[in-house]
């Protein structure tokens, strides 16, 4: 829901929650029901209602349990029955700076203040394994945010009877144990509150009225923020981020600035903001996350930006890039479908609100934030917790080398669909030219077995071909063609006789390994170029139909000849004049033999 | 600020958090008027007033109010 996506308005959603969660109820998606425990040491309603909102609009419907105020730890270490019976799917300790049962005393000596520091670590230890050993579910542990006074001025920062240190001490504890504990979480208020500022955060007002551990405004993001672990635990991350170029990777349009006329790096302050979001985006892409391109440009000045000198980002960092002039919701649907994942693993980033509201409207299912100007864009995607990681494995980094293979093989089905693209992506190059000596065994097997693409099946002896090889008045090619798959070797054989004006084409055949691959334009361009260069004015072919080469019928009527004759057999004779031709291939890099 | 304008702002704000359309408040309003009304949603209530009018309440204003007209009243007196 819109209203619930970072940066989001933490007073409207308060004052409206009761009619957002109706809406969000009344929508109709699938929800995955999760059972939360929340044992607070302050008042947790709002906090509630609040993750209740942001779980319910990630397809989370939570069903909370809520101890008695201030039961939290008697719950966690005892137990308490409705609890037992609740099994939580995960419990969440809310505690705060006002839970530290006692901070050092300024006349006490070091001992003191670390056996303080010891029990207050027994006290949290003792509740971490009463939820572990009773209710086996993972646990999130707010950390402390920093107090709001400092007896000590700045030295409560490194005294040891200082709050700050003290503080510092228990954060730094609880990090270690997250560390090394599975199912152990730190919803770090510490870094929320630092965020917000300590003075917003801190409201005393909120404490002694009503017992909140923070100011009520400040809920929202709170909840947002532990909403974001909770999502993680249970899947529900996204998995890549659809960019686009043009005023959202780099300052400009590079295809009307030229490659030299956007702004990226030192030179200009918009080029450095590009320049970081790019280094932002490199650290999103080194934790596992894969990065795509969306952008309306032709692929060769988008390629052009990404190898921009002083871009970070290069063409290898993604998985897949996808540069044309389609509206841009049907190609996130297309990078969904050829990453194989669900639209809902989407974030689309785009600079232009136009384009964010016809991929918002299409596809509700991706999340497209308002990423806002130039110098916000970090902050947004990161305070949106897309990715936020509960779980790190060696396979998070070995995830974009694994998709971007499977993009790769995707998309050479998917360009089907426009079929120049997918011949220009097989990278071909043929080597078509007279025949050599070496050749002759290999042109006459083909020419002998092939049966389907053959208009005259005329099959010859390698005697034979012998002496149309060492005849002038023939035009003999061989084509052979690669690609990035391979050498597929030779797999064309044409032999025209020149007569006169005309050259009458007694032998035209191909591999159907190479069918549709313009391989046979390729042979006729290179055949008018030698017909011409011989003299002639016009091509004569001819088409004996066998009960196997239906396929090549009407081969001659494609390539431009017309039909001249035709007897009671249905052989025919066509006829293509080769003034003012014009080569056909287009696809395919021709070369001649060395 | 007109007290006129105070009641219709406040008026969408008690509507907005009640989630009730038809409600209408007026100076004599209190908790006891309005069923949803407690502890916990006064805190809700607060907040969004806060919001509206952009002024923070001194506890002692909060914890002093009798009725919906003392809360006009701050309001005014805040806003000027």
């Amino acid at each position: 829901m819109k209203e619930l996506e970072y940066p989001f308005d933490p007073g409207y959603i308060l004052k409206k929650k009761r009619s957002i969660k109706r809406a969000l109820l009344s929508d109709g998606r699938p929800r995955t029901e999760k059972r939360i425990a929340v044992l607070a040491g302050s008042t947790a309603n709002e906090i509630v209602d609040m993750l209740e909102l942001f779980l319910l609009d990630i397809g989370i419907a939570p069903v909370f349990y809520l101890s008695e105020y201030n039961r939290w730890w008697q719950d966690a270490v005892f137990g308490e029955p409705e609890l037992d019976s609740f099994a939580p799917d995960v419990a969440f300790i809310h505690t705060s700076l006002r839970n530290i049962t006692a901070f050092p005393r300024i006349d006490e000596d070091k001992a003191a203040a670390d056996a303080l520091f010891d029990a207050e670590m027994e006290k949290f230890s003792a509740a971490w394994d009463g939820i572990k050993s009773r209710y086996k579910c993972p646990i999130i542990q707010n950390n402390f945010e920093l107090p709001f006074f400092r007896i000590m001025g700045n030295r409560d920062a490194y005294d040891y009877r200082g709050r700050v240190n003290f503080v510092t001490r228990l954060n730094a504890a609880f990090a270690k144990h997250a560390e090394e504990s599975d199912g152990f979480y730190i919803n770090d208020i510490n870094y929320l509150s630092a965020c917000k500022g300590l003075d917003k955060w801190s409201d005393p007002a909120c404490w002694h009225m009503y017992k909140y551990a923070m100011s009520i405004p400040e809920i929202p993001e709170f909840s947002y923020n532990l909403a974001a672990i909770i999502k993680s635990l249970f899947g529900k991350n996204k998995k890549a981020l659809v960019l686009d170029l043009d005023n959202t990777l780099w300052g400009g349009v590079v295809g009307d600035d030229g490659v030299d006329g956007i702004e990226i790096g030192p030179e200009t302050h918009m080029g450095q903001v590009y320049a970081e979001f790019q280094r932002y985006l490199k650290l999103v892409r080194d934790s596992g996350v894969m990065l795509t391109v969306c952008s309306k440009n032709d692929e060769e000045n988008a390629m052009a930006g990404l190898n921009h000198p002083s871009g970070i980002l290069r063409p290898d960092d993604f998985v897949m890039i996808t540069a044309n002039w389609e509206n841009k919701d049907a190609n996130v649907a297309a990078t969904a479908a050829g990453l194989n994942i669900g639209e809902d693993a989407l974030v689309f980033v785009d600079d232009n609100p136009a384009e964010r509201a016809i991929v918002a409207s299409q596809l509700p299912d991706v999340a497209v934030p308002n990423i806002g100007a130039p110098e916000e864009y970090i902050r947004v995607l990161d305070r949106s917790r897309f990715f936020e990681m509960t779980a790190f494995s060696g396979d998070d980094l070995k995830r974009n080398e694994m998709y971007r293979q499977n993009a790769a093989r995707a998309a050479q089905q998917s360009k089907f669909a426009d079929y120049g693209e997918y011949l220009d992506s097989l990278e071909m190059t043929a080597v078509i030219d007279d025949f050599l000596p070496v050749y002759l065994p290999r042109i006459t097997q083909l020419t002998n077995k092939s049966n389907q693409f053959n208009l005259t099946t005329r099959r010859f002896t390698e005697d034979e071909m012998r002496a149309v090889y060492s005849d002038p008045g023939y035009i003999r090619l061989y084509g052979s063609l690669k690609d990035k798959f391979g050498d597929n070797g030779i797999v064309s054989v044409v032999i025209g006789k020149i007569d006169g004006d005309s050259v009458d084409i007694i032998l035209w055949l191909m591999s159907c390994r190479v069918l549709k691959r313009e391989m046979e334009y390729a042979m006729l361009d290179s055949l008018a170029n030698r017909a011409k260069a011989a003299g002639a004015k016009e091509l004569i072919g001819h088409y004996y139909p066998t009960r196997k080469n239906g396929m090549v019928k009407e081969l001659y009527r494609d390539f431009g000849f017309e039909q001249v004759s035709c007897d009671e057999e249905q052989n025919t004779c066509w006829r293509l004049a080769l003034d003012g031709y014009t080569p056909r291939t287009e696809h395919i890099k021709i070369e001649r033999n060395e | 600020m007109e007290e006129k304008e105070v009641y219709e702002r406040l008026n969408e704000v008690f509507r907005d958090v009640f989630d009730d359309d038809d409600l209408e408040v007026n100076a004599e309003t209190t908790a006891d008027d309005i069923d949803d009304w407690d502890s916990l949603s006064h805190i809700t209530l607060v907040s969004a007033v806060e919001d509206e009018f952009g002024i923070r309440f001194k506890m002692g204003e909060v914890s002093g109010m009798k009725n919906v007209g003392e809360m006009v009243d701050t309001i005014i007196s805040r806003a000027q």
